[in-house]
């Protein structure tokens, strides 16, 4: 099994090529992504295809940029080069003839759409109930009816198993629960992937179990995933791939069960076994 | 259904037991009754207060008149202070230098001068610009007004109410903006909202929990600053019970129908910010759990 490197995927594309086209397959698409803080580089150029139906877990010891990842995929950081592509279409920029120039916060605010997320700290809207946190995006972002959005909402809820706190404000539920109606809220969206960035690392360890139950529900249902995760023992029984990353590069990857049961190479072997 | 205690039935039991006597409570109590009551007393006998000709001027139609100008003041200075006061907090938070910089100078020059002086500049106006036009720069007006025609007592008085005003509540819109989780607007961005509707629907909202208290407390001070506009011949409530006691020497008890018209406008705006705050609080209080199945997150 060859590591880390990625021999399979196409030749990478540049923002800065005129010529790049974006590969067609992938729902996700990331080539030579850079990200600095000041001289600190926090990814170095990171290449990740993500299929149709791919739950992609994501380890790493802290600081090798994991999540600095998914928040670019996202938009909330800006990329310094590379380029990540939405099922083909390009993330943050648009292409005015040989130049890539920034798109507006609004048409950005359009493509997040199609990009579930779910932070460490929830992020529910304290001012809201948790019905009315799942029904926000649909009708203030995506202009839904209401009828419709609390119809979706409800269902999303029982499905995450909290059909009996709809008029619940966050102060009022769990950690757990909390991270669920996030869950929900972001799946309101029907997103073509999901992103999580560590959902459970702030959670105490008795309610880890019930929100990883819900993430591990989605993927059954064929969810496009990328799961950013301490959870190893969770990473092996649910994500169909593992990606091991250290320091702004991706070190190693392959199938979640024979790479975490073998790995190829020493860094990840230490890894796993400072936290197993 | 609880088992038979091994113990006797106590002899003590606090729930019974009475607060320790204090010397100190009882005797303050005692002197605020005390004073309390040489105030009645005071008040009742003085004849000097005069209290039928308090009766006779409180809803004598000039003071209704009054008081109406007050309200009608400071409804909109604190309206153009709420409009100029969030459009500064949020220049103020943005990356654009200049824009900063220019909020920052209005705010500096406008809270640190006397809302007296302001006022009087601006019913002076015409003295420095005698006709004021609207047109392209370098270029001859299109549109042209006398300046004493524009600038009329009311309209110095609001706009000078109005910009002072401003000024403060640029400062309490942007300490309200600033106490917001930023991982909020990431939480708003991530169901892909554009950045005004998060502005309205997620940042705002929450900010207005921190903006009303202080807010409240502007409204107040503004009810009572129109008392100043007296000064540019406005015939606000304090100006017209001065019409009175200017002719009659009645100064005492036509104050007092003025205190008393003052107080009740401040109560009035008292029960409305409670009103408001506890609609900005929702989700705050752990008091409205339902069925006290509340967990503590």
């Amino acid at each position: 099994m060859p590591a880390a490197h990625l021999t399979d995927l196409p030749p990478p594309l540049d923002v800065a090529d005129p010529q790049a086209t974006a590969p067609a397959k992938p729902v996700l698409s990331l080539r030579n992504v850079v990200k600095r803080y000041g001289h600190f580089e926090a990814l170095r150029s990171v290449s990740l295809d993500v299929h149709e139906g791919e739950v992609v877990a994501i380890i790493g010891p802290s600081g090798s940029g994991k999540s600095t990842l998914v928040r670019c995929v996202h938009q909330l950081e800006s990329v310094e080069g590379g380029a990540i592509y939405l099922d083909g279409e390009l993330l943050g920029f648009e292409r005015r003839g040989q130049h890539l120039r920034a798109l507006s916060a609004t048409a950005i605010a359009r493509q997040r759409r199609q990009i579930g997320m779910v932070f460490q700290q929830f992020g529910l809207f304290p001012h809201m109930t948790a019905e009315q946190n799942v029904m926000e995006g649909p009708v203030h972002a995506l202009g839904d009816p209401e009828e419709e959005a609390r119809t979706r909402a409800r269902r999303l809820l029982s499905r995450v198993g909290l059909a009996d706190k709809l008029d619940c404000y966050p102060k009022h539920l769990s950690g757990g629960q909390q991270q669920r109606v996030a869950i929900a809220r972001a799946m309101a969206m029907q997103p073509r992937v999901m992103l999580f960035d560590e959902p459970t690392s702030a959670l105490d360890p008795e309610l880890v179990s019930e929100v990883l139950a819900v993430v591990a529900d989605l993927a059954r249902l064929g969810k496009t995933i990328v799961l950013v995760t301490h959870e190893i023992g969770f990473a092996r029984e649910a994500a169909s791939r593992v990606i091991f990353m250290e320091a702004g590069r991706i070190v190693e990857q392959g199938p979640a069960r024979q790479t975490l049961a073998s790995p190829q190479t020493e860094r990840l072997r230490t890894f796993l076994s400072r936290v197993l | 259904m609880h088992a038979p205690s091994a113990f006797p039935p106590p002899i003590d039991d606090v729930a019974q037991a009475r607060r320790a006597p204090s010397l100190v409570r009882w005797t303050v109590s005692v002197v605020i009754v005390l004073v309390a009551l040489q105030l009645a007393i005071f008040l009742v006998t003085n004849p000097r207060f005069e209290w039928p000709v308090v009766v006779r001027y409180l809803f004598a139609p000039s003071v209704l008149m009054g008081l109406a100008t007050t309200v009608l003041l400071a409804l909109i200075g604190m309206a153009i202070g709420t409009l100029i006061g969030t459009v500064c907090a949020l220049v103020l938070l943005s990356d654009h230098r200049p824009a900063r910089a220019a909020a920052s100078a209005y705010v500096w020059f406008f809270r640190g001068t006397p809302l007296l002086i302001q006022l009087i500049f601006w019913y002076n106006l015409a003295y420095l610009v005698p006709t004021i036009s609207i047109g392209l720069p370098f270029q001859p007006p299109l549109l042209q007004w006398q300046t004493n025609s524009l600038i009329t007592p009311f309209v110095a008085a609001a706009l000078g109410l109005g910009l002072a005003e401003g000024a403060y509540m640029t400062e309490i819109v942007r300490a309200g903006l600033m106490s917001v989780d930023p991982r909020q607007q990431d939480a708003a961005k991530a169901i892909g909202m554009t950045p005004t509707r998060a502005f309205f629907r997620i940042v705002l909202p929450q900010a207005m929990r921190f903006i009303v208290p202080p807010s409240g407390n502007q409204v107040i001070g503004m009810a009572k600053a129109t008392a100043l506009v007296s000064v540019i011949a406005m015939n606000d409530l304090l100006h017209s019970v001065q019409l009175i006691y200017n002719r009659t020497y009645e100064v005492v008890p036509l104050l007092i129908v003025a205190v008393f018209w003052y107080l009740m406008l401040i109560s009035l705006l008292y029960a409305v910010q409670s009103r408001v705050e506890r609609r900005y609080s929702r989700g705050q209080h752990a008091s409205s759990a339902p069925d006290g199945l509340a967990t503590a997150a």
